[in-house]
Order: structure tokens, then sequence, then C-alpha cells
């Protein structure tokens, strides 16, 4: 008898969610519909409008037809064949392609740079000890603001994007009115070494933006009144220098620390929850899932621009739905990035024991970032490479190579499509997510970059580095 | 003249009279009665003179004064340091790195024109005398064809000698190098690094030719492990360095960074 081994001409299909969730009963789809014609009948099914889709077949994504992918998986015509959707963004950053202002002032090199959640003001920090404004329509210094009397090492907007919080190489924390440039309140006086990061309480628990939690090398957190300007609570457990600190939308605070552990407090009383021991050495950086919907809190960029609002109680609403849906058991992912080149992904308001552990590097890993749809993990390494990762699983997608020296940092565009990374080698780079490919390189930086951010709006791209100059970014 | 430091000695010995401290008090209490007396009996040029020097005498000490209540107050105005770094990468030790590179086009243009700002600019020219030494061959060594190199040379990783017979120039093994001492002048560090070729002997386009290297030679060397990079990203791994000192004298080459 002879074999037949070509395939069917159609199969049976049925789509579900990468939640988990069916849609429909299973279809008979002929093996060359297209991936259009899948987001078409997807679209049908969840009676949605022109909404984009990813589809899958066991992990392997469907770029033009079925039929492709189904000969790469060897499949029995017998069975149903399982096709994962996920909705990708409803709108689209363009990719950031020349510089469009290099704007000098700062005389020192610049550190951190950092766009309001509504993504129309920009504010960057520089080792000349000052604070400065931009205005992104002109894309000129808006205001100089001095008062720290050393380098400006973390800068951080509140949720309401009405202050801005500058932390010193000094330890002392000032607020600023971006609106006037004048300090607000007195300068916050208690670390007894530099700060390492800064985190406001979310929008989500408290629309008046009043407390910020601080990070410092002495090894202590420490959070604000911002109104008082003093201490309310000291959260002292870390053996070693704090390095970073992340506030979750859940009442949460996370802390990494040189002392190889995660330490995760309640906000409210101080109380040390757990300890997530896993690393083998410092752990440089943390991630949540919800960082970025944190970040944005009530504005989001692109949806919201219609519907201006200024009433507390909306946004407030509009930031807990947002919340919500980015994490809809209300579970945060968190993904810790180290010295011993490895990262870990926690579950840290369920258990102490990490859901994975991701090995691959061959350098230390200094920046990691969950992609604002939270499906992806991007995260920067000294071995010159981002590596991808499956943000459910911590599976590894790709490596993405390109860079000559060691990778500072990584930022998301909103839509989730794009990365952007940022060298020592002084270029910036843009990947595509589509391709999982260089997009873009991006050279102008006449020495190593330091700071990057991807406007939440996605219009700009603002960097800084050790050549003093800020530069931005624009399609 | 006194013979000894027998005041001294007398002093150890028998100690010092028992109202020395109380004398010695009032004599300075009294001091500045006696200079006011005298400074109000002086008339004329003395006078003049006595004033100036006390009035100095008064600056200086306002001077010191002030001095030391500066010193009294605690300065806690810190210095800020230059060389600002990110959170990220303040514990670690990062080398400090070259600063801006020249970018490559002025660089271009520099080579096309074939000048170098350089650390040397008058070089000694070399004698061909100097340089070659001549050797007989031939049966009964009538020919003085051939020479060799006395001086340090870099010869390429793929040269291939001619026949010895045909060969007109030598250069002996042991005064070839493959190594050079590169000072990167900002830096102020030194680095042992492969050298790519020679660019330019001033003193003739034949030493040039021949990879001859001297005082004032510029050299291209490889500097890919110092992690240097251009405006757009790439590893510049050839750079131009001219020779500081006599290689032949010396059995090193010592050469400074041109950037």
């Amino acid at each position: 008898m002879e074999m037949n081994n070509d395939l069917p001409s159609s199969v049976q299909a049925k789509f579900k969610s990468d939640t988990g969730e069916e849609i429909g009963s299973p279809l008979d789809l002929p093996l060359n519909v297209t991936k259009d014609q899948l987001t078409l009948i997807c679209n049908a099914l969840l009676q949605e409008e022109d909404k984009p889709f990813l589809f899958y077949v066991k992990d392997i994504e469907i770029t033009s037809s079925l039929k492709e992918v189904l000969d790469t998986v060897l499949l029995n015509s017998e069975e149903v064949v399982e096709i994962i959707y996920q909705q990708q963004a409803i709108f689209r950053v363009r990719p950031v392609t020349r510089c469009t202002s290099s704007i000098p002032g700062h005389a020192e090199a610049v550190i951190s740079t950092s766009f309001s959640p509504s993504g129309k003001q920009l504010a960057s920090g520089s080792g000349d000890t000052t604070v400065r404004f931009w205005d992104l329509n002109t894309q000129t210094p808006l205001h100089v603001c001095k008062g720290h009397t050393n380098w400006v090492l973390c800068i951080s907007w509140s949720p309401d994007g009405s202050k801005l919080a500058s932390a010193c190489k000094q330890g002392r924390i000032i607020l600023w009115d971006p609106i006037t440039g004048n300090q607000i309140g007195k300068t916050m006086m208690g670390h007894k070494q530099w700060v390492t990061a800064l985190a406001w309480e979310p929008y989500l628990k408290n629309s008046e933006c009043r407390k910020l939690a601080s990070s410092s090398k002495d090894g202590d957190v420490r959070i604000w009144d911002t109104v008082t300007c003093l201490t309310i609570l000291s959260l002292t457990g870390h053996s070693k220098a704090v390095t970073s600190v992340k506030w979750g939308g859940s009442g949460l605070i996370y802390t990494s620390s040189q002392d190889r552990t995660i330490k995760v407090w309640r906000a409210e009383d101080g109380v040390l929850c757990r300890t997530l021991e896993g690393h083998a050495h410092w752990v440089n950086t943390l991630a949540l899932s919800t960082d970025y919907v944190l970040r944005t809190g009530p504005y989001h960029p692109i949806l919201d621009r219609n519907e201006p609002t200024t009433d507390k109680k909306v946004l407030q609403q509009r930031a807990i739905e947002r919340y919500e849906q980015a994490c809809p058991q209300g579970a945060e992912r968190l993904v810790s990035g180290s010295d011993d080149f490895t990262l870990f992904l926690w579950l840290p308001q369920q258990e102490k024991r990490p859901l994975a552990r991701m090995t691959g590097h061959q350098q230390l890993i200094n920046d990691v970032k969950f992609s604002p749809d939270t499906r992806i993990i991007a995260s920067a390494s000294f071995d010159k490479s981002v590596k991808l990762w499956e943000a459910a699983s911590g599976k590894f997608i790709t490596t993405l190579r390109g860079h000559v020296q060691a990778v500072y940092m990584v930022a998301w565009s909103a839509d989730s499509r794009l990365l952007l990374s940022s060298s020592a080698d002084s270029t910036l780079k843009v990947w595509s997510m589509k391709t999982k490919k260089l997009e873009l390189d991006l050279p102008g930086h006449a020495d190593e970059v330091f700071a990057v951010d991807w406007s939440p709006d996605g219009a700009y791209v603002a960097s800084g580095g050790k050549d003093k100059v800020l530069k931005l970014w624009q399609h | 003249m006194p013979q000894n430091e027998y005041i001294e000695r007398h002093k150890k010995l028998y100690g010092r009279r028992l109202d020395y401290e109380e004398r010695k008090r009032k004599k300075e209490a009294r001091e500045p009665h006696k200079r006011a007396e005298k400074a109000r009996k002086l008339r004329g040029i003395k006078a003049k003179i006595y004033n100036k020097e006390r009035r100095n005498e008064k600056i200086q000490m306002k001077k010191k004064i002030k001095a030391h209540e500066e010193k009294n107050v605690k300065q806690n105005t810190e210095k800020v340091s230059e060389g600002a770094l990110p959170v990220y990468l303040l514990d670690r030790d990062v080398q400090s790195r070259a600063k801006v590179l020249s970018n490559m086009i002025k660089q271009k243009r520099k080579e096309k024109a074939g000048k170098w700002d350089v650390p040397i600019p008058k070089v000694r020219a070399q004698a061909d005398a100097e340089v070659f030494k001549v050797l007989k061959s031939g049966k009964s060594k009538r020919k003085a064809w051939k020479r060799m190199v006395t001086k340090v040379t870099f010869v390429g990783e793929n040269f291939t000698r001619k026949p010895p017979k045909f060969e007109r120039f030598i250069r002996p093994m042991a005064l070839r190098f493959k190594k050079a001492h590169v000072t990167h002048p900002e830096l102020k560090a030194t680095f042992c690094l492969p050298i790519i070729g020679v660019k330019k002997n001033p003193s003739s386009q034949m030493y040039t030719s021949l990879g001859v290297i001297t005082k004032g030679t510029v050299i291209e060397v490889n500097i890919s492990e110092l992690g240097l990079v251009t405006q757009a990203g790439k590893v510049v791994w050839g750079k131009y360095a001219q020779v500081t000192n006599n290689p032949e004298n010396d059995g090193v080459i010592n050469a400074i960074l041109l950037v």
C-alpha cells in the first residue's frame, strides 16, 4: 500500500486565547488560510472590529499561512488543531528613526532621563548636580533645577505627573514642580549613602500621590511622606546595599539587594512578608509585569487622548481597571536579574519559590523589563546581548546580538512591538519583535549611553550619556 | 659668641628661678603698655617706621585669626567629582575610558593629507649609511649590493623571503618587532599592543616600505582590546602611534597614541 504523506487540504481547528479560554466550536479550515484571514475569523468570533492578533500553533507563530506551520509540526489530521491567539495593541508605535535634536545644557554626563506618565514632559538628571526639564514641543530647555550637591542619580515622576522626585549621591531627595521648576517642600534627608532607586505609590491605591519609597546603598528602604517631607517608615532588613525598589499595585513593596535576596514588604505597615532567595550573587534589577500600567496609571497615552478628565475618582477608577486588565487574578509577576548571570521569575504574592530560572547570559544582567502587554521579558546584559524570554513560563525566545559593548538599558515601545537598547558602544538599537531582528541602528552619541526612555505614548525617545547631550529621537 | 649651650646646661642642672613663671607672665602683661608708651613718645621718621611696622603686624595677626576661624568651621561642601556614573555602574570598578574619540571623517581627512599633529614634530633624518650596512658577497667578496638593516624593523605576517642569493635587504630576525608599548595620552596608561604596520618613516619612503622603525616613525597599532568605539558604534581596531624612543638602543618600542 502506498502511504499518503501529503497533508489533507483542510483541518479541524479551534481558537483558544493565551489564557486558555476557547471561543466558538471547532472549524474546518483550509490549509492555505492566511494570517489575515485568521484575523478576520477571530475578530468575527470575538465580535470585535479590526483588532490585530498573533496566532500560534504549539508555540510556533503563524507568519504567512497555516500550512507552513503544520508542515513543521507534523500533525495527525484527525486531531483538532489548537490555534492560540494573542491580541496585540490596537495602536501602533512607529519606530524612532532619526535624532530630531541633541540638546546641550548639562555640564556633565546625563545619568537619568524620564518621561512623565502622560508622555508630555521630560526630565533628566545629571552629574552636574542639576535636574533639567525639557520642553518637548520646541525641544528646548525649560527649567534648570539646582538644589542637589552631588550627582543626581535617579529621578521619578509621580503617577499623576504633578511632581518629580530626584535623588542624589549624597542621599538627599528633592521634589520639583515641573511647571515652575521650583522645589516643593523641604529636602528629604535621612539616607546615609546614595539613593539607588525611587518608587511612588501607585495611583490606583492613592490618587493623592503622597508616598514615595527610596532605596539606598546603606541597606535601608525609606518610605517618605512627600507633604511633610518626613520618613514614615524605614524598612531595614537587607544586610547590604539595596539596588532596586518597586511598589506593586497590590500594596506590596519589592526590594532587591546585593545581599542576594529579594524582600517583599507590606507597604502600609512595613512588615516583611517574604524573602525570596535563589540568586547566588548581587541582585541588580527588578521588573514587575505591571510596571507599564503602574507607570502610566490613569493616563493611557493613546486611548485616553480623546477623553481627558481631571476628576480624580474617574482617573483612579481607570487606573484600577487598567491594572486588573494587566494582571487578571491580581497576581503580579516579578523578574529579577543578577550578577550570577541568571534571571528568576517569581510570583511574589503567593510563594517563595521561583516560577522559573532563566539562564543563558554570559555576563551580569543589568536591566530587565516586561513588555507593556506583559508577554515578553527583555534582559540587557554586559555580554553585549539582549535576550527575550516568555513572560508566562520563562522560556527562552531568542538573543538579539548587534551591540559591540555592554548593553546598559532597554526600553519597550507602548505597543510592545519594538524594543530599544542602549549600550556602552555609543549607539541605540531598535529591535523588531515581529522579526526578532535589528530594525534600526541609531548612532549619534559620542560616548556611552547611560539612560534611555521611550515616552509612554511612543512618540519620542530620549537618551543621555557620557557625552553630556540629551538626544531626542522621533519617527 | 657663647661657647656651648651653657644656659641650657645650667637650666638642666639647677632648674629655673622659683619666680620665673610669675616674672615671665608679668613681663608679657606689661608688654602692650610698653609698646603703647613707645608709640606715644616716638616722633618724626622713627614714629613713621614704627607705626608702619606695627600696622603690618596687626594685619598679619588678623589674617591668622581669620584662618583659624575658618579651620574651625566644619566644611561640608564636598567637591563634586567628575565623571558621573549611573547607579548601576557605581559599585563596579569601571576603567575610565578615553573621552570622545575624534570622529572618523576627521581621521580620514588627516590620512589623506598625510600630515599628523604628532608629539615629536621634528625628527632627525636617518642617513642611509647609518641604517644600512653594506655586505660583501660573491665568491671573492667583490660585490657590494647587499644591505643589512641595522635598525628595528616590522615585518608583516605574510612576508616571504626571496631566495637568499637575490635578497637585497636583509632584516635580521633579532631586530624584528611585533609589539609596541603604546601610551594613551589622555588615560595616561600604557598597553602592550600588536603592531599592524609602519605608516610612515619620515626619513625616507624606502624605510617606510621596508618597515624600519626609528624615533618619530608613525606606526599603526591594534587597539581593539582597549574597547574604543566609533560614533557609529563599531569597535576601533587600528590607530596610529608615534615612536618616542630609539628602539635600536633600548630593545623596546615606546609610542604615543595619536588621538
